[in-house]
C-alpha cells in the first residue's frame, strides 16, 4: 500500500515503533479552542513522546499551528480565545493559574516560520533569553553562545564574526541563530512551526539535519506541509483536518499504512 | 489608433507625474526663495556700506549731506507733484534713496529722503568714519581732534586715524573687563545677598529668633558688602579709565560734536577699506552679532540671550515631552485594551494638535504659572513673597506649555513606530521566556526608538517656531540674565529668557526706530532658521544612528 510520493524504503531503518512504549512528554486531553465563535480545534487527544519528534501534518488551516502554539501558551496574546480540555507538561495542566508562563516558555522553546532574529548581535541574540534568565557570568554566557552556536550547526559559519548584526546572516543562517537561540535557554521541547517553508532547498536539508540531531536531547514537535519532510524527520506523525485529530501513530506506519480513508487521500496527494 | 494613444496617455500616468512634479517644484521654489530672500536681507546687513557725501538741492540752497544709502527704489514724478515737491522733474521716473544719516542725538532723526535729480554731486571721501555707539545709534561724520582728558592729542591730521583705533580697541578691552565684573561678580554677590534676604524673611516667618544664626548672618552680609565695596572701587578706576579719551567729529551741518570714547563701540573708515578688508570686518559683525547682548531697545548689537534662551528652552521641552509621549504612546499601543475608549483617546490627541497654540499659552498662564506657579511659591518661596518666583512666567513654564503643545506629535509618532514593529519579533522574545515588559524594554522600544525621534523631530520644529503662546507664559523684550549661570542651582527654570521668534517681532513691530532695526528682523530670522536646522540636523543624525543600529529585513 505504499503512496506515489513516499517511498517505502525512507522507513527500512527506522525501528518499529509504539507509543504505548514511550516516556511521555506532553498530553492533550479532549482539547478544544475556539477563536471566539469560531472553532479550531475539535476535541484532540494527543501523546507526543519525549525524545522523539512529532510531525503534525494536514491541509492548510487545519490548525496545526493553534495546537503548537497551545503548547508554549503562546496564544495568550490574542483575545476571545476559548479553550476547554486540558493540556499537559509531563502530567501537569499547564493552563492553570498557578503555572508561571514565562516559566512554561522557557522549558517549551519555540521557532517560526519565518526567521525573526532581534536586530542585535548575533552574539547578542543567543544570549538573549539567558540575560533574561538573570545570568551575567560574562564567560557562562559566552559557553552557553557557543553550545548553542554548536549544536545548530551555525558555529562554523558564525564563529569568527559574533558581533555582526543577526539580519547580516542569510535566510537558512537566521533560522539555524533562531534555533539556536532557542535551545540557550535549555528547553526540554522544541516546537517548530513549518521552520523550512520560507528557506532554499540546501537551507532546509541543514535545519532537517538539525532538528535529526536535536532529537536526541530534546522532544521535538514540527508542523509542516511536505510530506517527505515529516517523513524524513519524524518518529511519530499526527494528522489533522478540519480542527480535528484524525489519525496519530509511528510515521513510518501511517505513511505506509494509513488507517484512516482522508489520511490516506491526503498523503496521496488527493487534496491538499 | 489615435484613439488608443490618447487613452495610452492618460492612463499612463504621464500628467500626474507632471502635476507632481509641478507641485513639488513649486513648493521648492517657494522655500528657497524664502530662505534667499531672508539670507540675503538679512546677511547684507554686515557688510561695512559705503558712506555718501552728496550736495543736495533744497530749499533754495545746497546742503551737505553724509550717510549711508540704505535703499533705493523709483517713484513716478506725477506721485512726488501730488505730494507736494516743487520741482519740474524731467524725467518720469525719479530715483528716491533712503539715507541713513545717523547723529540721531544731533538732528533728531537718523534717516531723510533724497530724489537723484536733487542731487548735484556725490561723493565717497576716505576719511568720513562711522562710530559704532552704545547709545543714540551710528554716528557718521570726519574726524577733526583725539582728545586725552581734555587735552587734544598733538598729531598731523594724517596720523588721526591711526591714532584713533587702539584707543577704541582699548576702551573695548576696559569694557569687558567692567561688564565681567558688573554681570558675573556683582551679579553672583547680589545673588548671594538676595538669598541672605530670603533666609532672613523665612526665619521671621517660622518665628524663630536665634541670635547666633542672626549673627552669623550679619557677618555674612557684612562680608558681602565688604566685597561689594571693593569691587566697587574697583569699577570707579575702570570707569575713569574709561572715559579719558573723546573724540571731535566734523557733521554734515558743519558743527563740531565732541564724542566721548566710552560709548563708542566700533570706529571704521569704510570707504577706506579694500574688498579684504570688508570681507574680515563683515565676518568680525557677524560674530559679534549672534555673541553679544543687545543695545539700544534691541535695535542694535546681538541676540545672544536670545538664542541661547530659544536652544535652551527647545532642549528642555525636547526632555520634558519625549519621556511623557512615549509613555503615552506605549500605554495606548501596548496595553490599553482597544475600543472605545482608546478610540476617544486617540481622536481628542489628534484634535489636540490643531488647536491654536495661542490657547495652549492661555493654559499655560493660567494653569501653569498661576495655579501651579503660585502654589510652589506659596509652600516653597514663602519668603520672596509678594514677588513670584515660580507664580510668573519663566523657562520651566514655558517648556512645559510646548511641551503640552507638541506631545500629541511624540504620541502620534510613537505609536505610528510600535504599530511597525513586526509581531514575530515580539513573539519570538515572548518564545523566549520575557515578560511583556522586557520584550518592550529590550526589543520594542530600541526598535520604535528611530521613530520616537521622528516625533521628536517634529516636535522641535515646531516648538522652536512657536511665539505666541511664549509671550504669555516668560519670553521677554530683555532678560536681565541668561537662565544657566554660575550661581548654583546653576539653571535657573524661573527666570524670564530670551527667544528668537519673540524677538523678532518685538524688534520688527515693537521698536522705536523701524528703519534701522529692519535688517535686523531679516538677520534675526535667519539665525532662527539656522537655529531649528541646526537642531533638527541633530536629531536627525541621532536618528539615523539608530535607524542603522535597529535595522531590520523589514524596512
Ligand atoms: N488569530 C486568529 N483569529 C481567528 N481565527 C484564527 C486565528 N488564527 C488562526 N485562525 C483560524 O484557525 C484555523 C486554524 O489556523 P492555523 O492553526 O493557523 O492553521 P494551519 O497552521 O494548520 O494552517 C484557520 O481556519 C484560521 O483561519
Ligand atoms: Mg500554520
Amino acid at each position: 500500500m505504499a503512496t506515489p510520493n513516499i517511498s517505502s524504503d525512507l522507513f527500512q531503518n527506522q525501528p518499529s515503533r509504539s507509543i504505548d512504549q514511550e516516556d511521555i512528554c506532553i498530553t492533550c486531553e479532549d482539547f478544544s479552542l475556539s477563536y471566539g465563535t469560531k472553532q479550531a480545534l475539535f476535541d484532540i487527544n494527543l501523546k507526543i513522546p519525549t525524545n522523539r519528534a512529532t510531525a503534525f501534518i494536514g491541509p492548510s488551516g487545519c490548525g496545526k499551528s493553534t495546537l503548537l502554539r497551545c503548547m508554549n501558551r503562546m496564544n495568550d496574546l490574542i483575545d476571545g480565545i476559548n479553550i476547554s480540555g486540558q493540556m499537559k507538561l509531563h502530567g501537569q495542566d499547564i493552563n492553570t493559574r498557578d503555572v508561571n508562563v514565562t516559566e512554561l516558555r522557557q522549558q517549551v522553546g519555540m521557532v517560526f516560520q519565518k526567521p525573526n532574529p532581534f536586530p542585535k548581535t548575533i552574539f547578542e541574540n543567543v544570549a538573549y533569553g539567558l540575560r533574561l534568565q538573570g545570568i551575567t557570568n560574562r564567560t557562562e554566557i559566552e559557553d552557553r553562545v557557543e553550545w548553542s552556536l554548536v549544536n545548530s550547526a551555525l558555529w562554523g559559519e558564525v564563529g569568527d564574526r559574533l558581533q555582526d548584526n543577526a539580519f547580516s546572516l542569510s535566510g537558512g543562517q537566521q533560522q539555524r541563530l533562531v534555533i539556536a537561540r532557542a535551545i540557550a535557554v535549555r528547553p526540554q521541547v522544541l516546537l517548530l512551526d513549518e521552520p523550512a517553508s520560507a528557506l532554499d532547498p540546501i537551507s532546509t536539508l541543514k535545519i532537517e539535519e538539525l532538528i535529526a540531531e536535536l532529537k536526541s536531547q530534546y522532544t521535538v514537535v514540527i508542523v509542516t506541509h511536505n510530506m517527505q519532510q515529516a517523513a524524513r524527520v519524524s518518529d511519530y506523525t499526527a494528522f489533522l483536518y478540519l480542527g480535528k485529530l484524525i489519525e496519530f501513530g509511528p510515521t513510518n506506519v501511517l505513511f505506509t499504512a494509513p488507517g484512516e480513508r482522508q489520511t490516506e487521500d491526503y498523503i496521496t496527494g488527493r487534496y491538499g | 489608433m489615435t484613439d488608443n494613444k490618447k487613452i495610452g496617455f492618460f492612463q499612463s500616468g504621464t500628467p500626474w507625474v507632471w502635476l507632481n512634479a509641478g507641485a513639488v517644484s513649486i513648493s521648492m521654489i517657494m522655500v528657497i526663495g524664502l530662505l534667499v530672500l531672508i539670507a540675503v536681507r538679512g546677511l547684507g546687513h554686515f557688510w561695512p556700506k559705503a558712506i555718501w557725501q552728496i550736495e543736495y538741492a533744497e530749499n533754495g540752497g545746497i546742503t551737505k549731506l553724509i550717510g549711508e544709502r540704505a535703499k533705493t527704489e523709483s517713484v513716478s514724478a506725477r506721485q512726488l507733484r501730488e505730494a507736494g515737491v516743487k520741482h519740474n522733474f524731467e524725467e518720469e521716473f525719479v530715483e528716491r534713496t533712503l539715507l541713513k544719516i545717523g547723529n540721531r542725538d544731533v538732528y533728531g532723526f537718523d534717516f531723510r529722503l533724497t530724489l537723484s535729480p536733487l542731487e548735484n554731486s556725490a561723493s565717497l571721501p576716505q576719511d568720513l568714519i562711522v562710530l559704532e555707539r552704545t547709545e543714540w545709534g551710528n554716528f557718521y561724520g570726519e574726524l577733526v581732534a583725539i582728545e586725552e582728558n581734555g587735552v587734544s592729542v598733538q598729531t598731523s591730521m594724517e596720523d588721526l586715524w591711526d591714532e584713533l583705533s587702539p584707543r577704541v580697541k582699548r576702551v573695548d578691552e576696559l569694557r569687558d573687563r567692567i561688564s565681567k565684573i558688573e554681570k558675573s561678580e556683582i551679579g553672583a554677590i547680589n545673588f548671594k545677598m538676595e538669598k541672605l534676604r530670603l533666609q532672613t524673611r523665612a526665619m521671621e516667618l517660622a518665628g524663630r529668633d536665634e541670635a547666633d544664626e542672626k549673627a552669623g548672618m550679619a557677618t555674612k552680609k557684612a562680608a558681602l558688602d565688604e566685597d561689594y565695596e571693593a569691587l566697587k572701587s574697583r569699577l570707579d578706576v575702570l570707569y575713569a579709565e574709561i572715559r579719558r579719551d573723546a573724540v571731535t567729529l566734523h557733521v554734515m551741518t558743519g558743527e563740531e560734536v565732541s564724542i566721548n570714547l566710552s560709548k563708542v563701540v566700533k570706529a571704521t573708515r569704510p570707504n577706506a577699506m579694500s574688498t579684504l578688508t570688508k570681507v574680515g570686518h563683515y565676518f568680525g559683525n557677524l560674530i559679534d552679532f549672534v555673541s553679544d547682548d543687545p543695545r539700544e531697545a534691541n535695535t542694535e548689537g546681538g541676540i545672544f540671550p536670545a538664542i541661547f534662551g530659544t536652544v535652551m528652552m527647545v532642549l528642555l521641552m525636547s526632555i520634558i515631552v519625549t519621556p511623557f509621549g512615549v509613555i503615552a504612546a506605549i500605554y495606548l499601543r501596548e496595553y490599553a485594551k482597544q475600543g472605545f475608549v482608546t478610540r476617544l483617546v486617540r481622536i481628542s490627541v489628534n484634535n489636540l494638535a490643531g488647536v491654536p497654540s495661542i490657547v495652549y499659552g492661555v493654559f499655560g498662564l493660567g494653569f501653569f504659572v498661576y495655579v501651579l506657579g503660585g502654589n510652589i511659591d506659596q509652600l516653597f518661596y514663602p519668603e520672596a513673597l509678594p514677588s513670584p518666583t515660580f507664580g510668573s512666567g519663566g523657562l520651566m513654564w514655558a517648556s512645559l506649555t510646548l511641551a503640552l503643545l507638541t506631545v500629541p506629535v511624540v504620541i502620534v509618532a510613537t505609536e505610528e513606530g510600535l504599530a511597525r514593529i513586526p509581531r514575530s519579533v515580539r513573539e519570538g522574545s515572548l518564545a523566549l521566556g520575557a515578560t511583556k515588559a522586557e520584550t518592550l524594554w529590550r526589543i520594542v522600544i530600541p526598535m520604535a526608538s528611530p521613530a520616537m525621534m521622528t516625533g521628536l523631530i517634529l516636535a522641535v520644529a515646531r516648538a522652536a517656531g512657536e511665539v505666541a503662546p511664549l509671550m504669555l507664559v516668560g519670553a521677554v523684550k530683555l532678560a536681565p540674565s541668561l537662565p544657566l549661570d554660575m550661581n548654583a542651582p546653576f539653571l535657573h527654570l524661573e527666570r524670564k529668557f530670551m527667544h528668537l521668534g519673540f524677538h523678532i517681532y518685538d524688534v520688527g513691530f515693537q521698536s522705536p526706530n523701524v528703519e534701522a532695526a529692519r535688517p535686523l528682523v531679516y538677520a534675526t530670522a535667519l539665525i532662527l532658521v539656522a537655529v531649528i536646522i541646526l537642531l533638527n540636523l541633530t536629531a536627525i543624525y541621532i536618528r539615523n544612528h539608530l535607524r542603522e543600529k535597529y535595522r531590520t529585513l523589514e524596512q
